[in-house]
């Protein structure tokens, strides 16, 4: 196996053999589990940097395993997965950070970085998965990994959190399993292709297609939390801040939209897809979602169950993007994609410290909290911000091109819908700015910690300083030269055969 | 000589049952004699398994009398399959055994019983071997009822009075099931002239007789498998009995009878693939599969609901009998069920001794006192929970890869309803795992009160290497599929 076909491969292993090593260590060697954290991320990082070199020299990077008659184990990287794949490996470098300064005192580090390292190998399969099944392979092992973390805590509401987490997930990975099948059955081992790999059988099929595309979304939206398969997310709560923040960012939540990407553009392509008239429905259930998730957030007085909220709402932006039949709209749902992880995650670094310096797990505690906790506060702002769309936050871009495609797309009532969401994420994020900033403190804090000159642990400030001037700063250089927008541009024409 | 298949297969009979008699003269030397047994018994089954896989299938005439007269040993791709699941998980349940019943928490006489655990084994093992080595449907009926002595045998050994009722009635249906399998024999015999399966698959037809034969053989073995309805010995058996007992039992017993029932229905019985029979068996299937998980989410001790959901799971090997009979050559379909053997042989084993370790441990297998033992004894839960992965079928596991298949042929044959149901059944598998996972993540606050008896490592070790073989098993569908295509009489050419 050459150097480049096996790079694939050793993204994966870079944080899953860190996380079997972890699991057998004993809780108090911090400083080799540590070590072994950050080395994984930084060699993570390293070899998603030199793939991307190579990808933009025509390099091909591909390993492929016997798996089953007919079927590899195919890890690739394409595009689409280096979009994913850069997103997850960078925001699993700045969560490694906070988790160790989250989980300082708490009990079982040992197993919970064991299987936050799984997790995040599980994204890099979702993300480098070549054909239908490695993508369920990783995908169902993701449901696996992320339980343990979910119920981390052991208290009973956890163990509910977490049992309808499973529910949930476990139901959405035995119809993929369906969809997988019947389409191995109907369309022989097909692989993930740029514009679509099912234009062979297409003829005749038209009806059996959209049965699996129905299998499919069935299967996906579960993670990806559409309406109404989003109940297992605001219980799923219950996670510690760092698992929250990597499962809304970038791991179970992303992986069911990235899934829906993965089937709409490489599996059918997007102009089969728009000629089975599968699309509409689609796009009209993630407006649904979209508006539903922000009514929903609008009442919810804790803060992470407000922002899980959110999520339902805003990763449906990414499958609008998707749905709509046009490059700009394409393009707003591939920005969204990324854009959503930074500044999710930013709002729940931001959450926990709240919750870990001064005990506040409610918007009604927050009254006065920039004062005490400037930074964390500003960041929180920044991360609003983006969600609510203002310039020149990321959040901008994305649902700019997402508003002209579907001008573009000839469908001005999405425009509403965005326009509606836009405002009704107005509507449950400023309350908290002006809480925070404006009104004073009542009061003493329900439980206070004290770090010294810093408002918080450093561990727990740098993350979401890095990811909140990273909002801006993306948003302000979103068209520089091999940035993410000419990344994404490129990868739709491809999509669309252009 | 040596390089012949043919050569190695007796060998892999005597190899256990000498190692078996020197264990019932010289049971003081017994560490030493299972070490060689066991590693001796490996060796020559390993051996002709590299050399079916090579050179094609093999056939030995014992004392140069060839069949119709003497006894054949045969062995083709599935036999060395079988043979080689047995050595495997045997030898990890060898290892397992010798920490188990020498342990502290046992007192002397407990312990002056289970020293006859071994003979009985090697008996057992040397059994299995000759079962899967038969080539005829009379030697089967013999090799059936030694595996059945033996593994009455080994269940009574708890000594419990619990588990002598199970173990009688285990040994009532074991004749009971050997009796229908026999007459059954009869008919064959009385029909065709002939008890050799090859000779009989050239010359059978349906006639009446072959529907009487049919019947009573497949009663019989539905029995000894505990195929739903006449499943009702087997969880107080397989519960009671001793952790390495119990997992012998679930990984390797239940198969040797399935394993008889797949070989005469392919070789014997295939005329009738067109009849209601296999519907039937599809329906009990679905009906075992079903009914056992149920029973499985509703038991409140560890061991009990592993035990039912073997009950469950013998259910998928009966699903595919339609696909596998109505196309002889349909290699994806019998690739899911011998997948699902070794999946489950691997994986419910290693249930079974994790549960077993536990048990030991704690004094206690009751579900809700598992609370909190993930941090007293990570090893055994890993092992359970990679186990339960596999159960579950859950990618990546052996479990998915059977899963995978049966799906395949389903689903290729319209089944769809077959298909819905082993999803289901996943699904249901679910919920009982967690019903044993979910306590152990519960936080509790005395988890130093907590005294547990310590675990030796060769108990976790064996339980630990199970659990990931049934993991690693993933990997392995290609090559099953085309070790099972070797010798396969009902292959017309590679089924693909």
């Amino acid at each position: 196996m050459s150097w480049e076909n096996s790079l694939p491969l050793l993204i994966f292993l870079s944080s899953f053999a860190p996380g079997l090593v972890i699991f057998v260590l004993d809780e108090e060697q911090h400083t080799l589990r540590t070590v072994l954290n950050l080395f994984g991320a930084v060699a993570k990082l390293a070899m998603v940097g030199a793939m991307i070199v190579g990808l933009l020299e025509d390099k091909v990077y591909e390993t492929r395993l016997p798996l089953l008659p007919g079927v590899d184990l195919v890890l690739r990287a394409d595009p689409l997965s280096m979009l994913f794949i850069t997103l997850s490996a960078s925001l699993w470098m700045v969560t490694t950070l906070y988790a160790i300064g989250y989980l300082e005192h708490a009990p079982n580090r040992s197993r919970f970085f064991g299987f936050f390292s799984l997790c995040v190998s599980s994204t890099m399969g979702i993300a480098l998965a070549g054909n239908p099944l490695t993508f369920l392979i990783f995908y169902e092992m993701l449901t696996i990994c992320t339980y343990p973390l979910v119920v981390h805590r052991g208290t009973p509401q956890a163990m509910l959190g977490g049992r309808v987490y499973l529910i949930y997930t476990l139901t959405g990975g035995a119809v993929l399993l369906l969809a997988v099948v019947g389409l191995f059955v109907l369309a022989g081992p097909v692989e993930f292709t740029d514009g679509g790999a099912l234009d062979a059988v297409a003829a005749g099929n038209a009806d059996a297609l959209r049965w699996l595309f129905l299998l499919f979304i069935g299967g996906l939206g579960v993670k990806a939390a559409l309406v109404p398969l989003h109940g297992w997310l605001p219980r799923a709560m219950v996670a510690p801040a760092p698992v929250s923040a990597l499962l809304h960012a970038v791991a179970v939540v992303k992986a069911g939209a990235f899934g829906i990407v993965r089937v709409i553009y490489d599996l059918y392509g997007v102009n089969l897809a728009h000629d089975l008239g599968v699309l509409d429905p689609l796009l009209i259930v993630a407006c649904i979602t979209v508006i539903v998730g922000s009514l929903f957030a609008l009442n919810q007085d804790d803060l992470k169950k407000r922002l899980a909220y959110s999520t339902v709402s805003q990763v449906s932006y990414i499958i609008i993007g998707v749905a709509t039949f046009g490059l700009l709209g394409s393009i707003g749902g591939l920005l969204h994609l990324v854009y959503q992880g930074i500044m999710k995650i930013t709002l729940f670094f931001c959450a926990g410290n709240f919750a870990e310096t001064l005990g506040i797990h409610k918007v009604s505690e927050m009254d006065g909290v920039g004062r005490r906790m400037p930074l964390t506060m500003a960041a929180f702002t920044i991360g609003a911000f983006g969600m609510i769309g203002a310039p020149p936050t990321v959040g901008f871009i994305s649902k700019w091109f997402l508003g002209v495609g579907s001008l573009a797309a000839e469908s001005g009532w999405v425009l509403a819908v965005l326009l509606t969401s836009s405002a009704l994420n107005a509507a449950y994020f400023l309350p908290i700015l002006h809480r925070g900033w404006f009104k004073p403190q009542q009061g003493e804090w329900p439980e206070e910690h004290s770090y010294g000159r810093l408002e918080t642990h450093w561990m727990l400030l740098f993350p979401p300083a890095i990811t909140g001037v990273l909002v801006i700063l993306l948003g302000v250089f979103a068209n520089m030269p091999t940035g993410l927008l000419q990344w994404v541009e490129i990868l739709i024409l491809r999509e669309y055969r252009l | 000589m040596f390089f012949d298949a043919a050569f190695w297969l007796p060998l892999a009979i005597m190899a256990p049952l000498t190692t078996a008699l020197l264990l019932f003269l010289l049971p003081r030397r017994s560490g030493l004699l299972t070490v060689i047994g066991a590693a001796a018994t490996i060796a020559t089954v390993f051996l002709a398994t590299l050399l079916v896989i090579q050179n094609g299938a093999a056939r030995h005439t014992l004392g140069g009398w060839g069949a119709p007269l003497g006894i054949d040993l045969t062995a083709d791709g599935l036999t060395v399959l079988m043979l080689a699941l047995t050595a495997i998980v045997g030898a990890a349940i060898t290892l397992y055994a010798h920490g188990y019943f020498t342990h502290p928490v046992h007192d002397a006489t407990a312990r002056t019983r289970y020293a006859n655990f071994w003979p009985l084994w090697f008996f057992l093992w040397a059994a299995l071997n000759a079962l899967f080595l038969s080539g005829d449907v009379f030697n089967l009926y013999v090799t059936l009822e030694l595996v059945s002595f033996a593994a009455v045998a080994l269940t009574a050994l708890a000594g419990k009075p619990a588990v002598l009722a199970a173990a009688m009635r285990y040994l009532l249906v074991g004749l009971l099931g050997s009796l229908f399998y026999l007459m059954g024999v009869v008919f064959l015999y009385g029909g065709f002239g002939v008890l050799d399966i090859a000779a009989l698959g050239a010359v059978v037809t349906a006639t009446p007789a072959l529907a009487a034969a049919a019947a009573l053989i497949t009663v019989g073995l539905a029995m000894k498998t505990a195929l739903f309805p006449l499943h009702f010995w087997l969880p107080p058996a397989h519960a009671n009995a001793t952790a390495p007992v119990s997992a012998l039992l679930s990984a390797l017993v239940i198969k040797g009878s399935f394993y008889i029932l797949l070989r005469v229905w392919l070789g014997v019985l295939y005329p009738l693939g067109e009849t209601i029979a296999p519907y039937l068996l599809m329906a009990l299937g679905a009906a075992a599969l079903l009914w056992g998980s149920l029973q499985a989410i509703r038991q409140t001790r560890l061991k009990l609901l592993v035990a039912y959901s073997t009950v469950a799971q013998i259910g998928y090997l009966f699903l595919l009998m339609p696909l596998l009979l109505a196309e002889r050559n349909n290699l994806v379909a019998l690739a899911g069920v011998v997948c699902f053997m070794l999946a489950h042989a691997t994986a419910k084993a290693s249930a079974f001794l994790s549960a077993g370790a536990i048990q030991l441990a704690t004094g206690d297998d009751r579900l809700a006192s598992l609370r909190g033992l993930m941090q007293i004894m990570p090893a055994p839960v890993a092992a359970f929970a990679m186990a339960g992965v596999s159960l579950v079928a859950l990618p990546p596991s052996g479990g998915f890869v059977a899963k995978w298949f049966m799906l395949d042929a389903t689903l290729a044959s319209g089944y769809w309803v077959v298909a819905l149901v082993i999803v289901a059944g996943g699904l249901m598998a679910a919920v009982y795992i967690m019903r044993v996972l979910a306590p152990l993540f519960r936080q509790v606050e005395t988890v130093e009160a907590r005294r547990v008896e310590h675990v030796p490592l060769s108990m976790n070790l064996s339980a630990f290497g199970l659990a990931v073989l049934a993991i690693l098993l993933s990997f392995t569908g290609v090559y099953v599929l085309e070790i099972l295509a070797i010798g396969a009489p009902w292959v017309t050419e590679a089924g693909l």
